[in-house]
């Protein structure tokens, strides 16, 4: 295992969200508080608890999730875009590197990135509305569970793109309205039955109900299906990587 | 004896549009040695080179590097490989500093910043390392290429086009650290489209067109041929035939018998041009004028490239 080079590309790209540290954290932590101003505060004062919890806070777990789903997404594709987009990817291509390395370097980078994050954000909603965390494990665990997966995604995406408009094709017209049919706003008990059945297809139901499961054991899925379908979407990522890489597609000509 | 430390064999490459960038490719490097490939654009130098580097699959043959195949054993051979491709790409928000240390890190090399210092300040560019590379240059960052490639202390260096639009100062500086590194045993393979380049640097030449490889030779066996000179004289009478007196030179009758050429080597002691011409005075041929050629490597590259495939 060549140790050097995954800790090589992983300070490296940590590096490029220090430097770009405005864009990297300050602005998803700006949104997200601008979203607590207005469902939370505005709008959120107007409706009754969900599932017996204050509006404001039951929206938390679900906005750290949409944040660490965009990110992470937007983190990875844009790591391995990148030197794709300027040649530079030559060099990581012409290294002693095997193709496990290079995704644990830019996947780690990435996943580390939305997962520091959606700390962030979760230590500022702390101080807007008043917040409990029933399983702090489990809430990790799902939290690196989708950094993880989504940064894979993310590279995936990276590596598919062959211009700027595609790469900002698959996070705005997929991940963000799956993230908000999936429930970051409201349970899916509130929906008619049709639209509930309907619901059950998106992936991004099942990683925010266990995340807010973590919180106030309320779910809208039992947490051993949410945990199950994470896990198989972080395997048909990882199963999708391994192809890329064996296929060297879009990689080598 | 010379040892190999570059083994192509039957190497082919088609990219998915159907061109055939080369054909059966076979070529042996050895150890130590500067090697230079000449080829007009779209020979196949980057490809070749792309391929043992690891940058672009082949399509059939293989490629040994230090006696390890470049697939099989990919951790081995390119660990031992450093490159500077063509293309000016590098990472403009970086500094010089950061990009070179990553590149080492990348190869898997215990992080060593005397060793990048000496490297920086060989290339000139110690004064730079703090700045970012979007500040720098052309030139500049063609030295922070080399730089990369030499950061973990590869065995064989490979030079794509290194010295393409770069000013002459930088080439002989340049042409200075290959020299350097070629005594302390690095083994160095470079294109050019400069001759004079691969004349002044190169052990061996290697001529590359359409994909395959036309000719490789050692750089002195060509300056051989290189070495003759025609001395042509324009006769006032045209002979038939060279007259017995003269058949002891080299002589050639052309252009109708108006013309008598004579091959000699510029490299030998004695031209024989004295003697000649005293021969031609006393056999009572008349001359009106006298020319000399000589064929450039240049002239043998065009000749060769241009040879119908």
């Amino acid at each position: 295992m060549n140790l050097r080079a995954v800790r090589a590309i992983y300070l490296f790209e940590m590096n490029r969200t220090w430097r770009t540290i405005a864009q990297s954290i300050v602005a998803p932590v700006v949104s997200t508080v601008l979203y607590f101003v207005v469902f939370g505060g505005a709008i959120g004062s107007r409706i009754t608890e969900v599932d017996g919890v204050s509006y404001g806070t039951f929206i938390v777990p679900g906005l750290i999730m949409l944040s660490v789903l965009t990110q992470s997404v937007a983190n990875a594709s844009f790591g391995i875009y990148i030197p794709r987009f300027t040649g530079t990817i030559y060099e990581v291509l012409s290294a002693p590197i095997t193709f496990f390395e290079i995704v644990l370097g830019y996947v780690g980078a990435a996943a580390t990135k939305s997962i520091i994050l959606g700390l962030i954000i979760l230590g500022t909603a702390s101080l807007i509305v008043p917040l409990q965390v029933a399983h702090p494990f489990w809430m990790m665990l799902f939290l690196v569970l989708t950094a993880v997966t989504f940064s894979l995604l993310g590279f995936i995406i990276g590596i598919w793109a062959d211009s700027f408009e595609k790469l900002q094709v698959v996070p705005l017209l997929v991940i963000t309205p799956l993230a908000f049919l999936g429930g970051s706003f409201y349970s899916i008990n509130m929906l008619p039955p049709f639209w509930q059945t309907v619901t059950l297809f998106n992936p991004m139901v099942y990683l925010i109900s266990g995340f807010r499961w973590s919180f106030y054991e309320i779910a809208d899925v039992s947490l051993e299906v949410s945990l199950g379908m994470v896990t198989l979407f972080l395997v048909v990522c990882l199963l999708m990587v391994r192809w890329i890489f064996k296929t060297g597609y879009r990689l080598k000509g | 004896m010379m040892e190999t430390i570059i083994s192509v064999s039957q190497l082919s490459k088609t990219y998915a549009g159907g061109f055939q960038a080369l054909k059966a490719v076979d070529l042996e490097i050895e150890k130590g040695e500067i090697f230079a490939l000449l080829g007009p654009n779209g020979a196949g130098k980057t490809t070749l080179i792309g391929i043992i580097c690891g940058i672009l699959n082949p399509s059939e043959g293989s490629v040994s590097v230090g006696g390890h195949d470049i697939i099989e054993d990919f951790i081995k051979t390119r660990s031992m490989i450093g490159l500077v491709p063509q293309e000016l790409t590098t990472d403009t928000f970086e500094t010089v500093w950061t990009t070179v240390t990553f590149s080492r890190g990348l190869f898997g090399k215990k992080a060593d910043p005397k060793h990048i210092e000496d490297l920086l300040k060989k290339l000139s560019l110690w004064e730079k390392k703090d700045s970012r590379i979007m500040a720098l240059s052309g030139g500049m960052k063609r030295r922070v290429m080399i730089a990369k490639a030499l950061s973990h202390e590869p065995k064989i260096l490979f030079l794509d086009e290194p010295t393409a639009g770069v000013d002459v100062e930088l080439r002989k500086d340049m042409w200075e650290v290959v020299k350097v590194l070629r005594e302390s045993g690095v083994t160095i393979i470079l294109t050019t489209h400069y001759i004079e380049e691969a004349e002044e640097m190169a052990d061996r030449i290697g001529v590359i067109n359409n994909g395959e490889i036309v000719l490789v030779d050692a750089k002195t066996e060509l300056m051989r041929k290189l070495g003759t000179k025609q001395l042509t004289i324009e006769l006032q009478q045209p002979l038939d035939r060279i007259p017995a007196a003269l058949s002891s030179h080299d002589l050639e009758l052309a252009a109708e018998g108006t013309q008598l050429v004579y091959t000699y080597d510029t490299q030998a002691e004695r031209t024989g041009i004295t003697t000649l011409l005293n021969e031609l005075y006393q056999a009572g041929i008349k001359f009106k004028d006298l020319s000399t050629s000589q064929s450039s490597l240049e002239d043998i590259f065009v000749n060769l490239v241009k040879r119908p495939s």
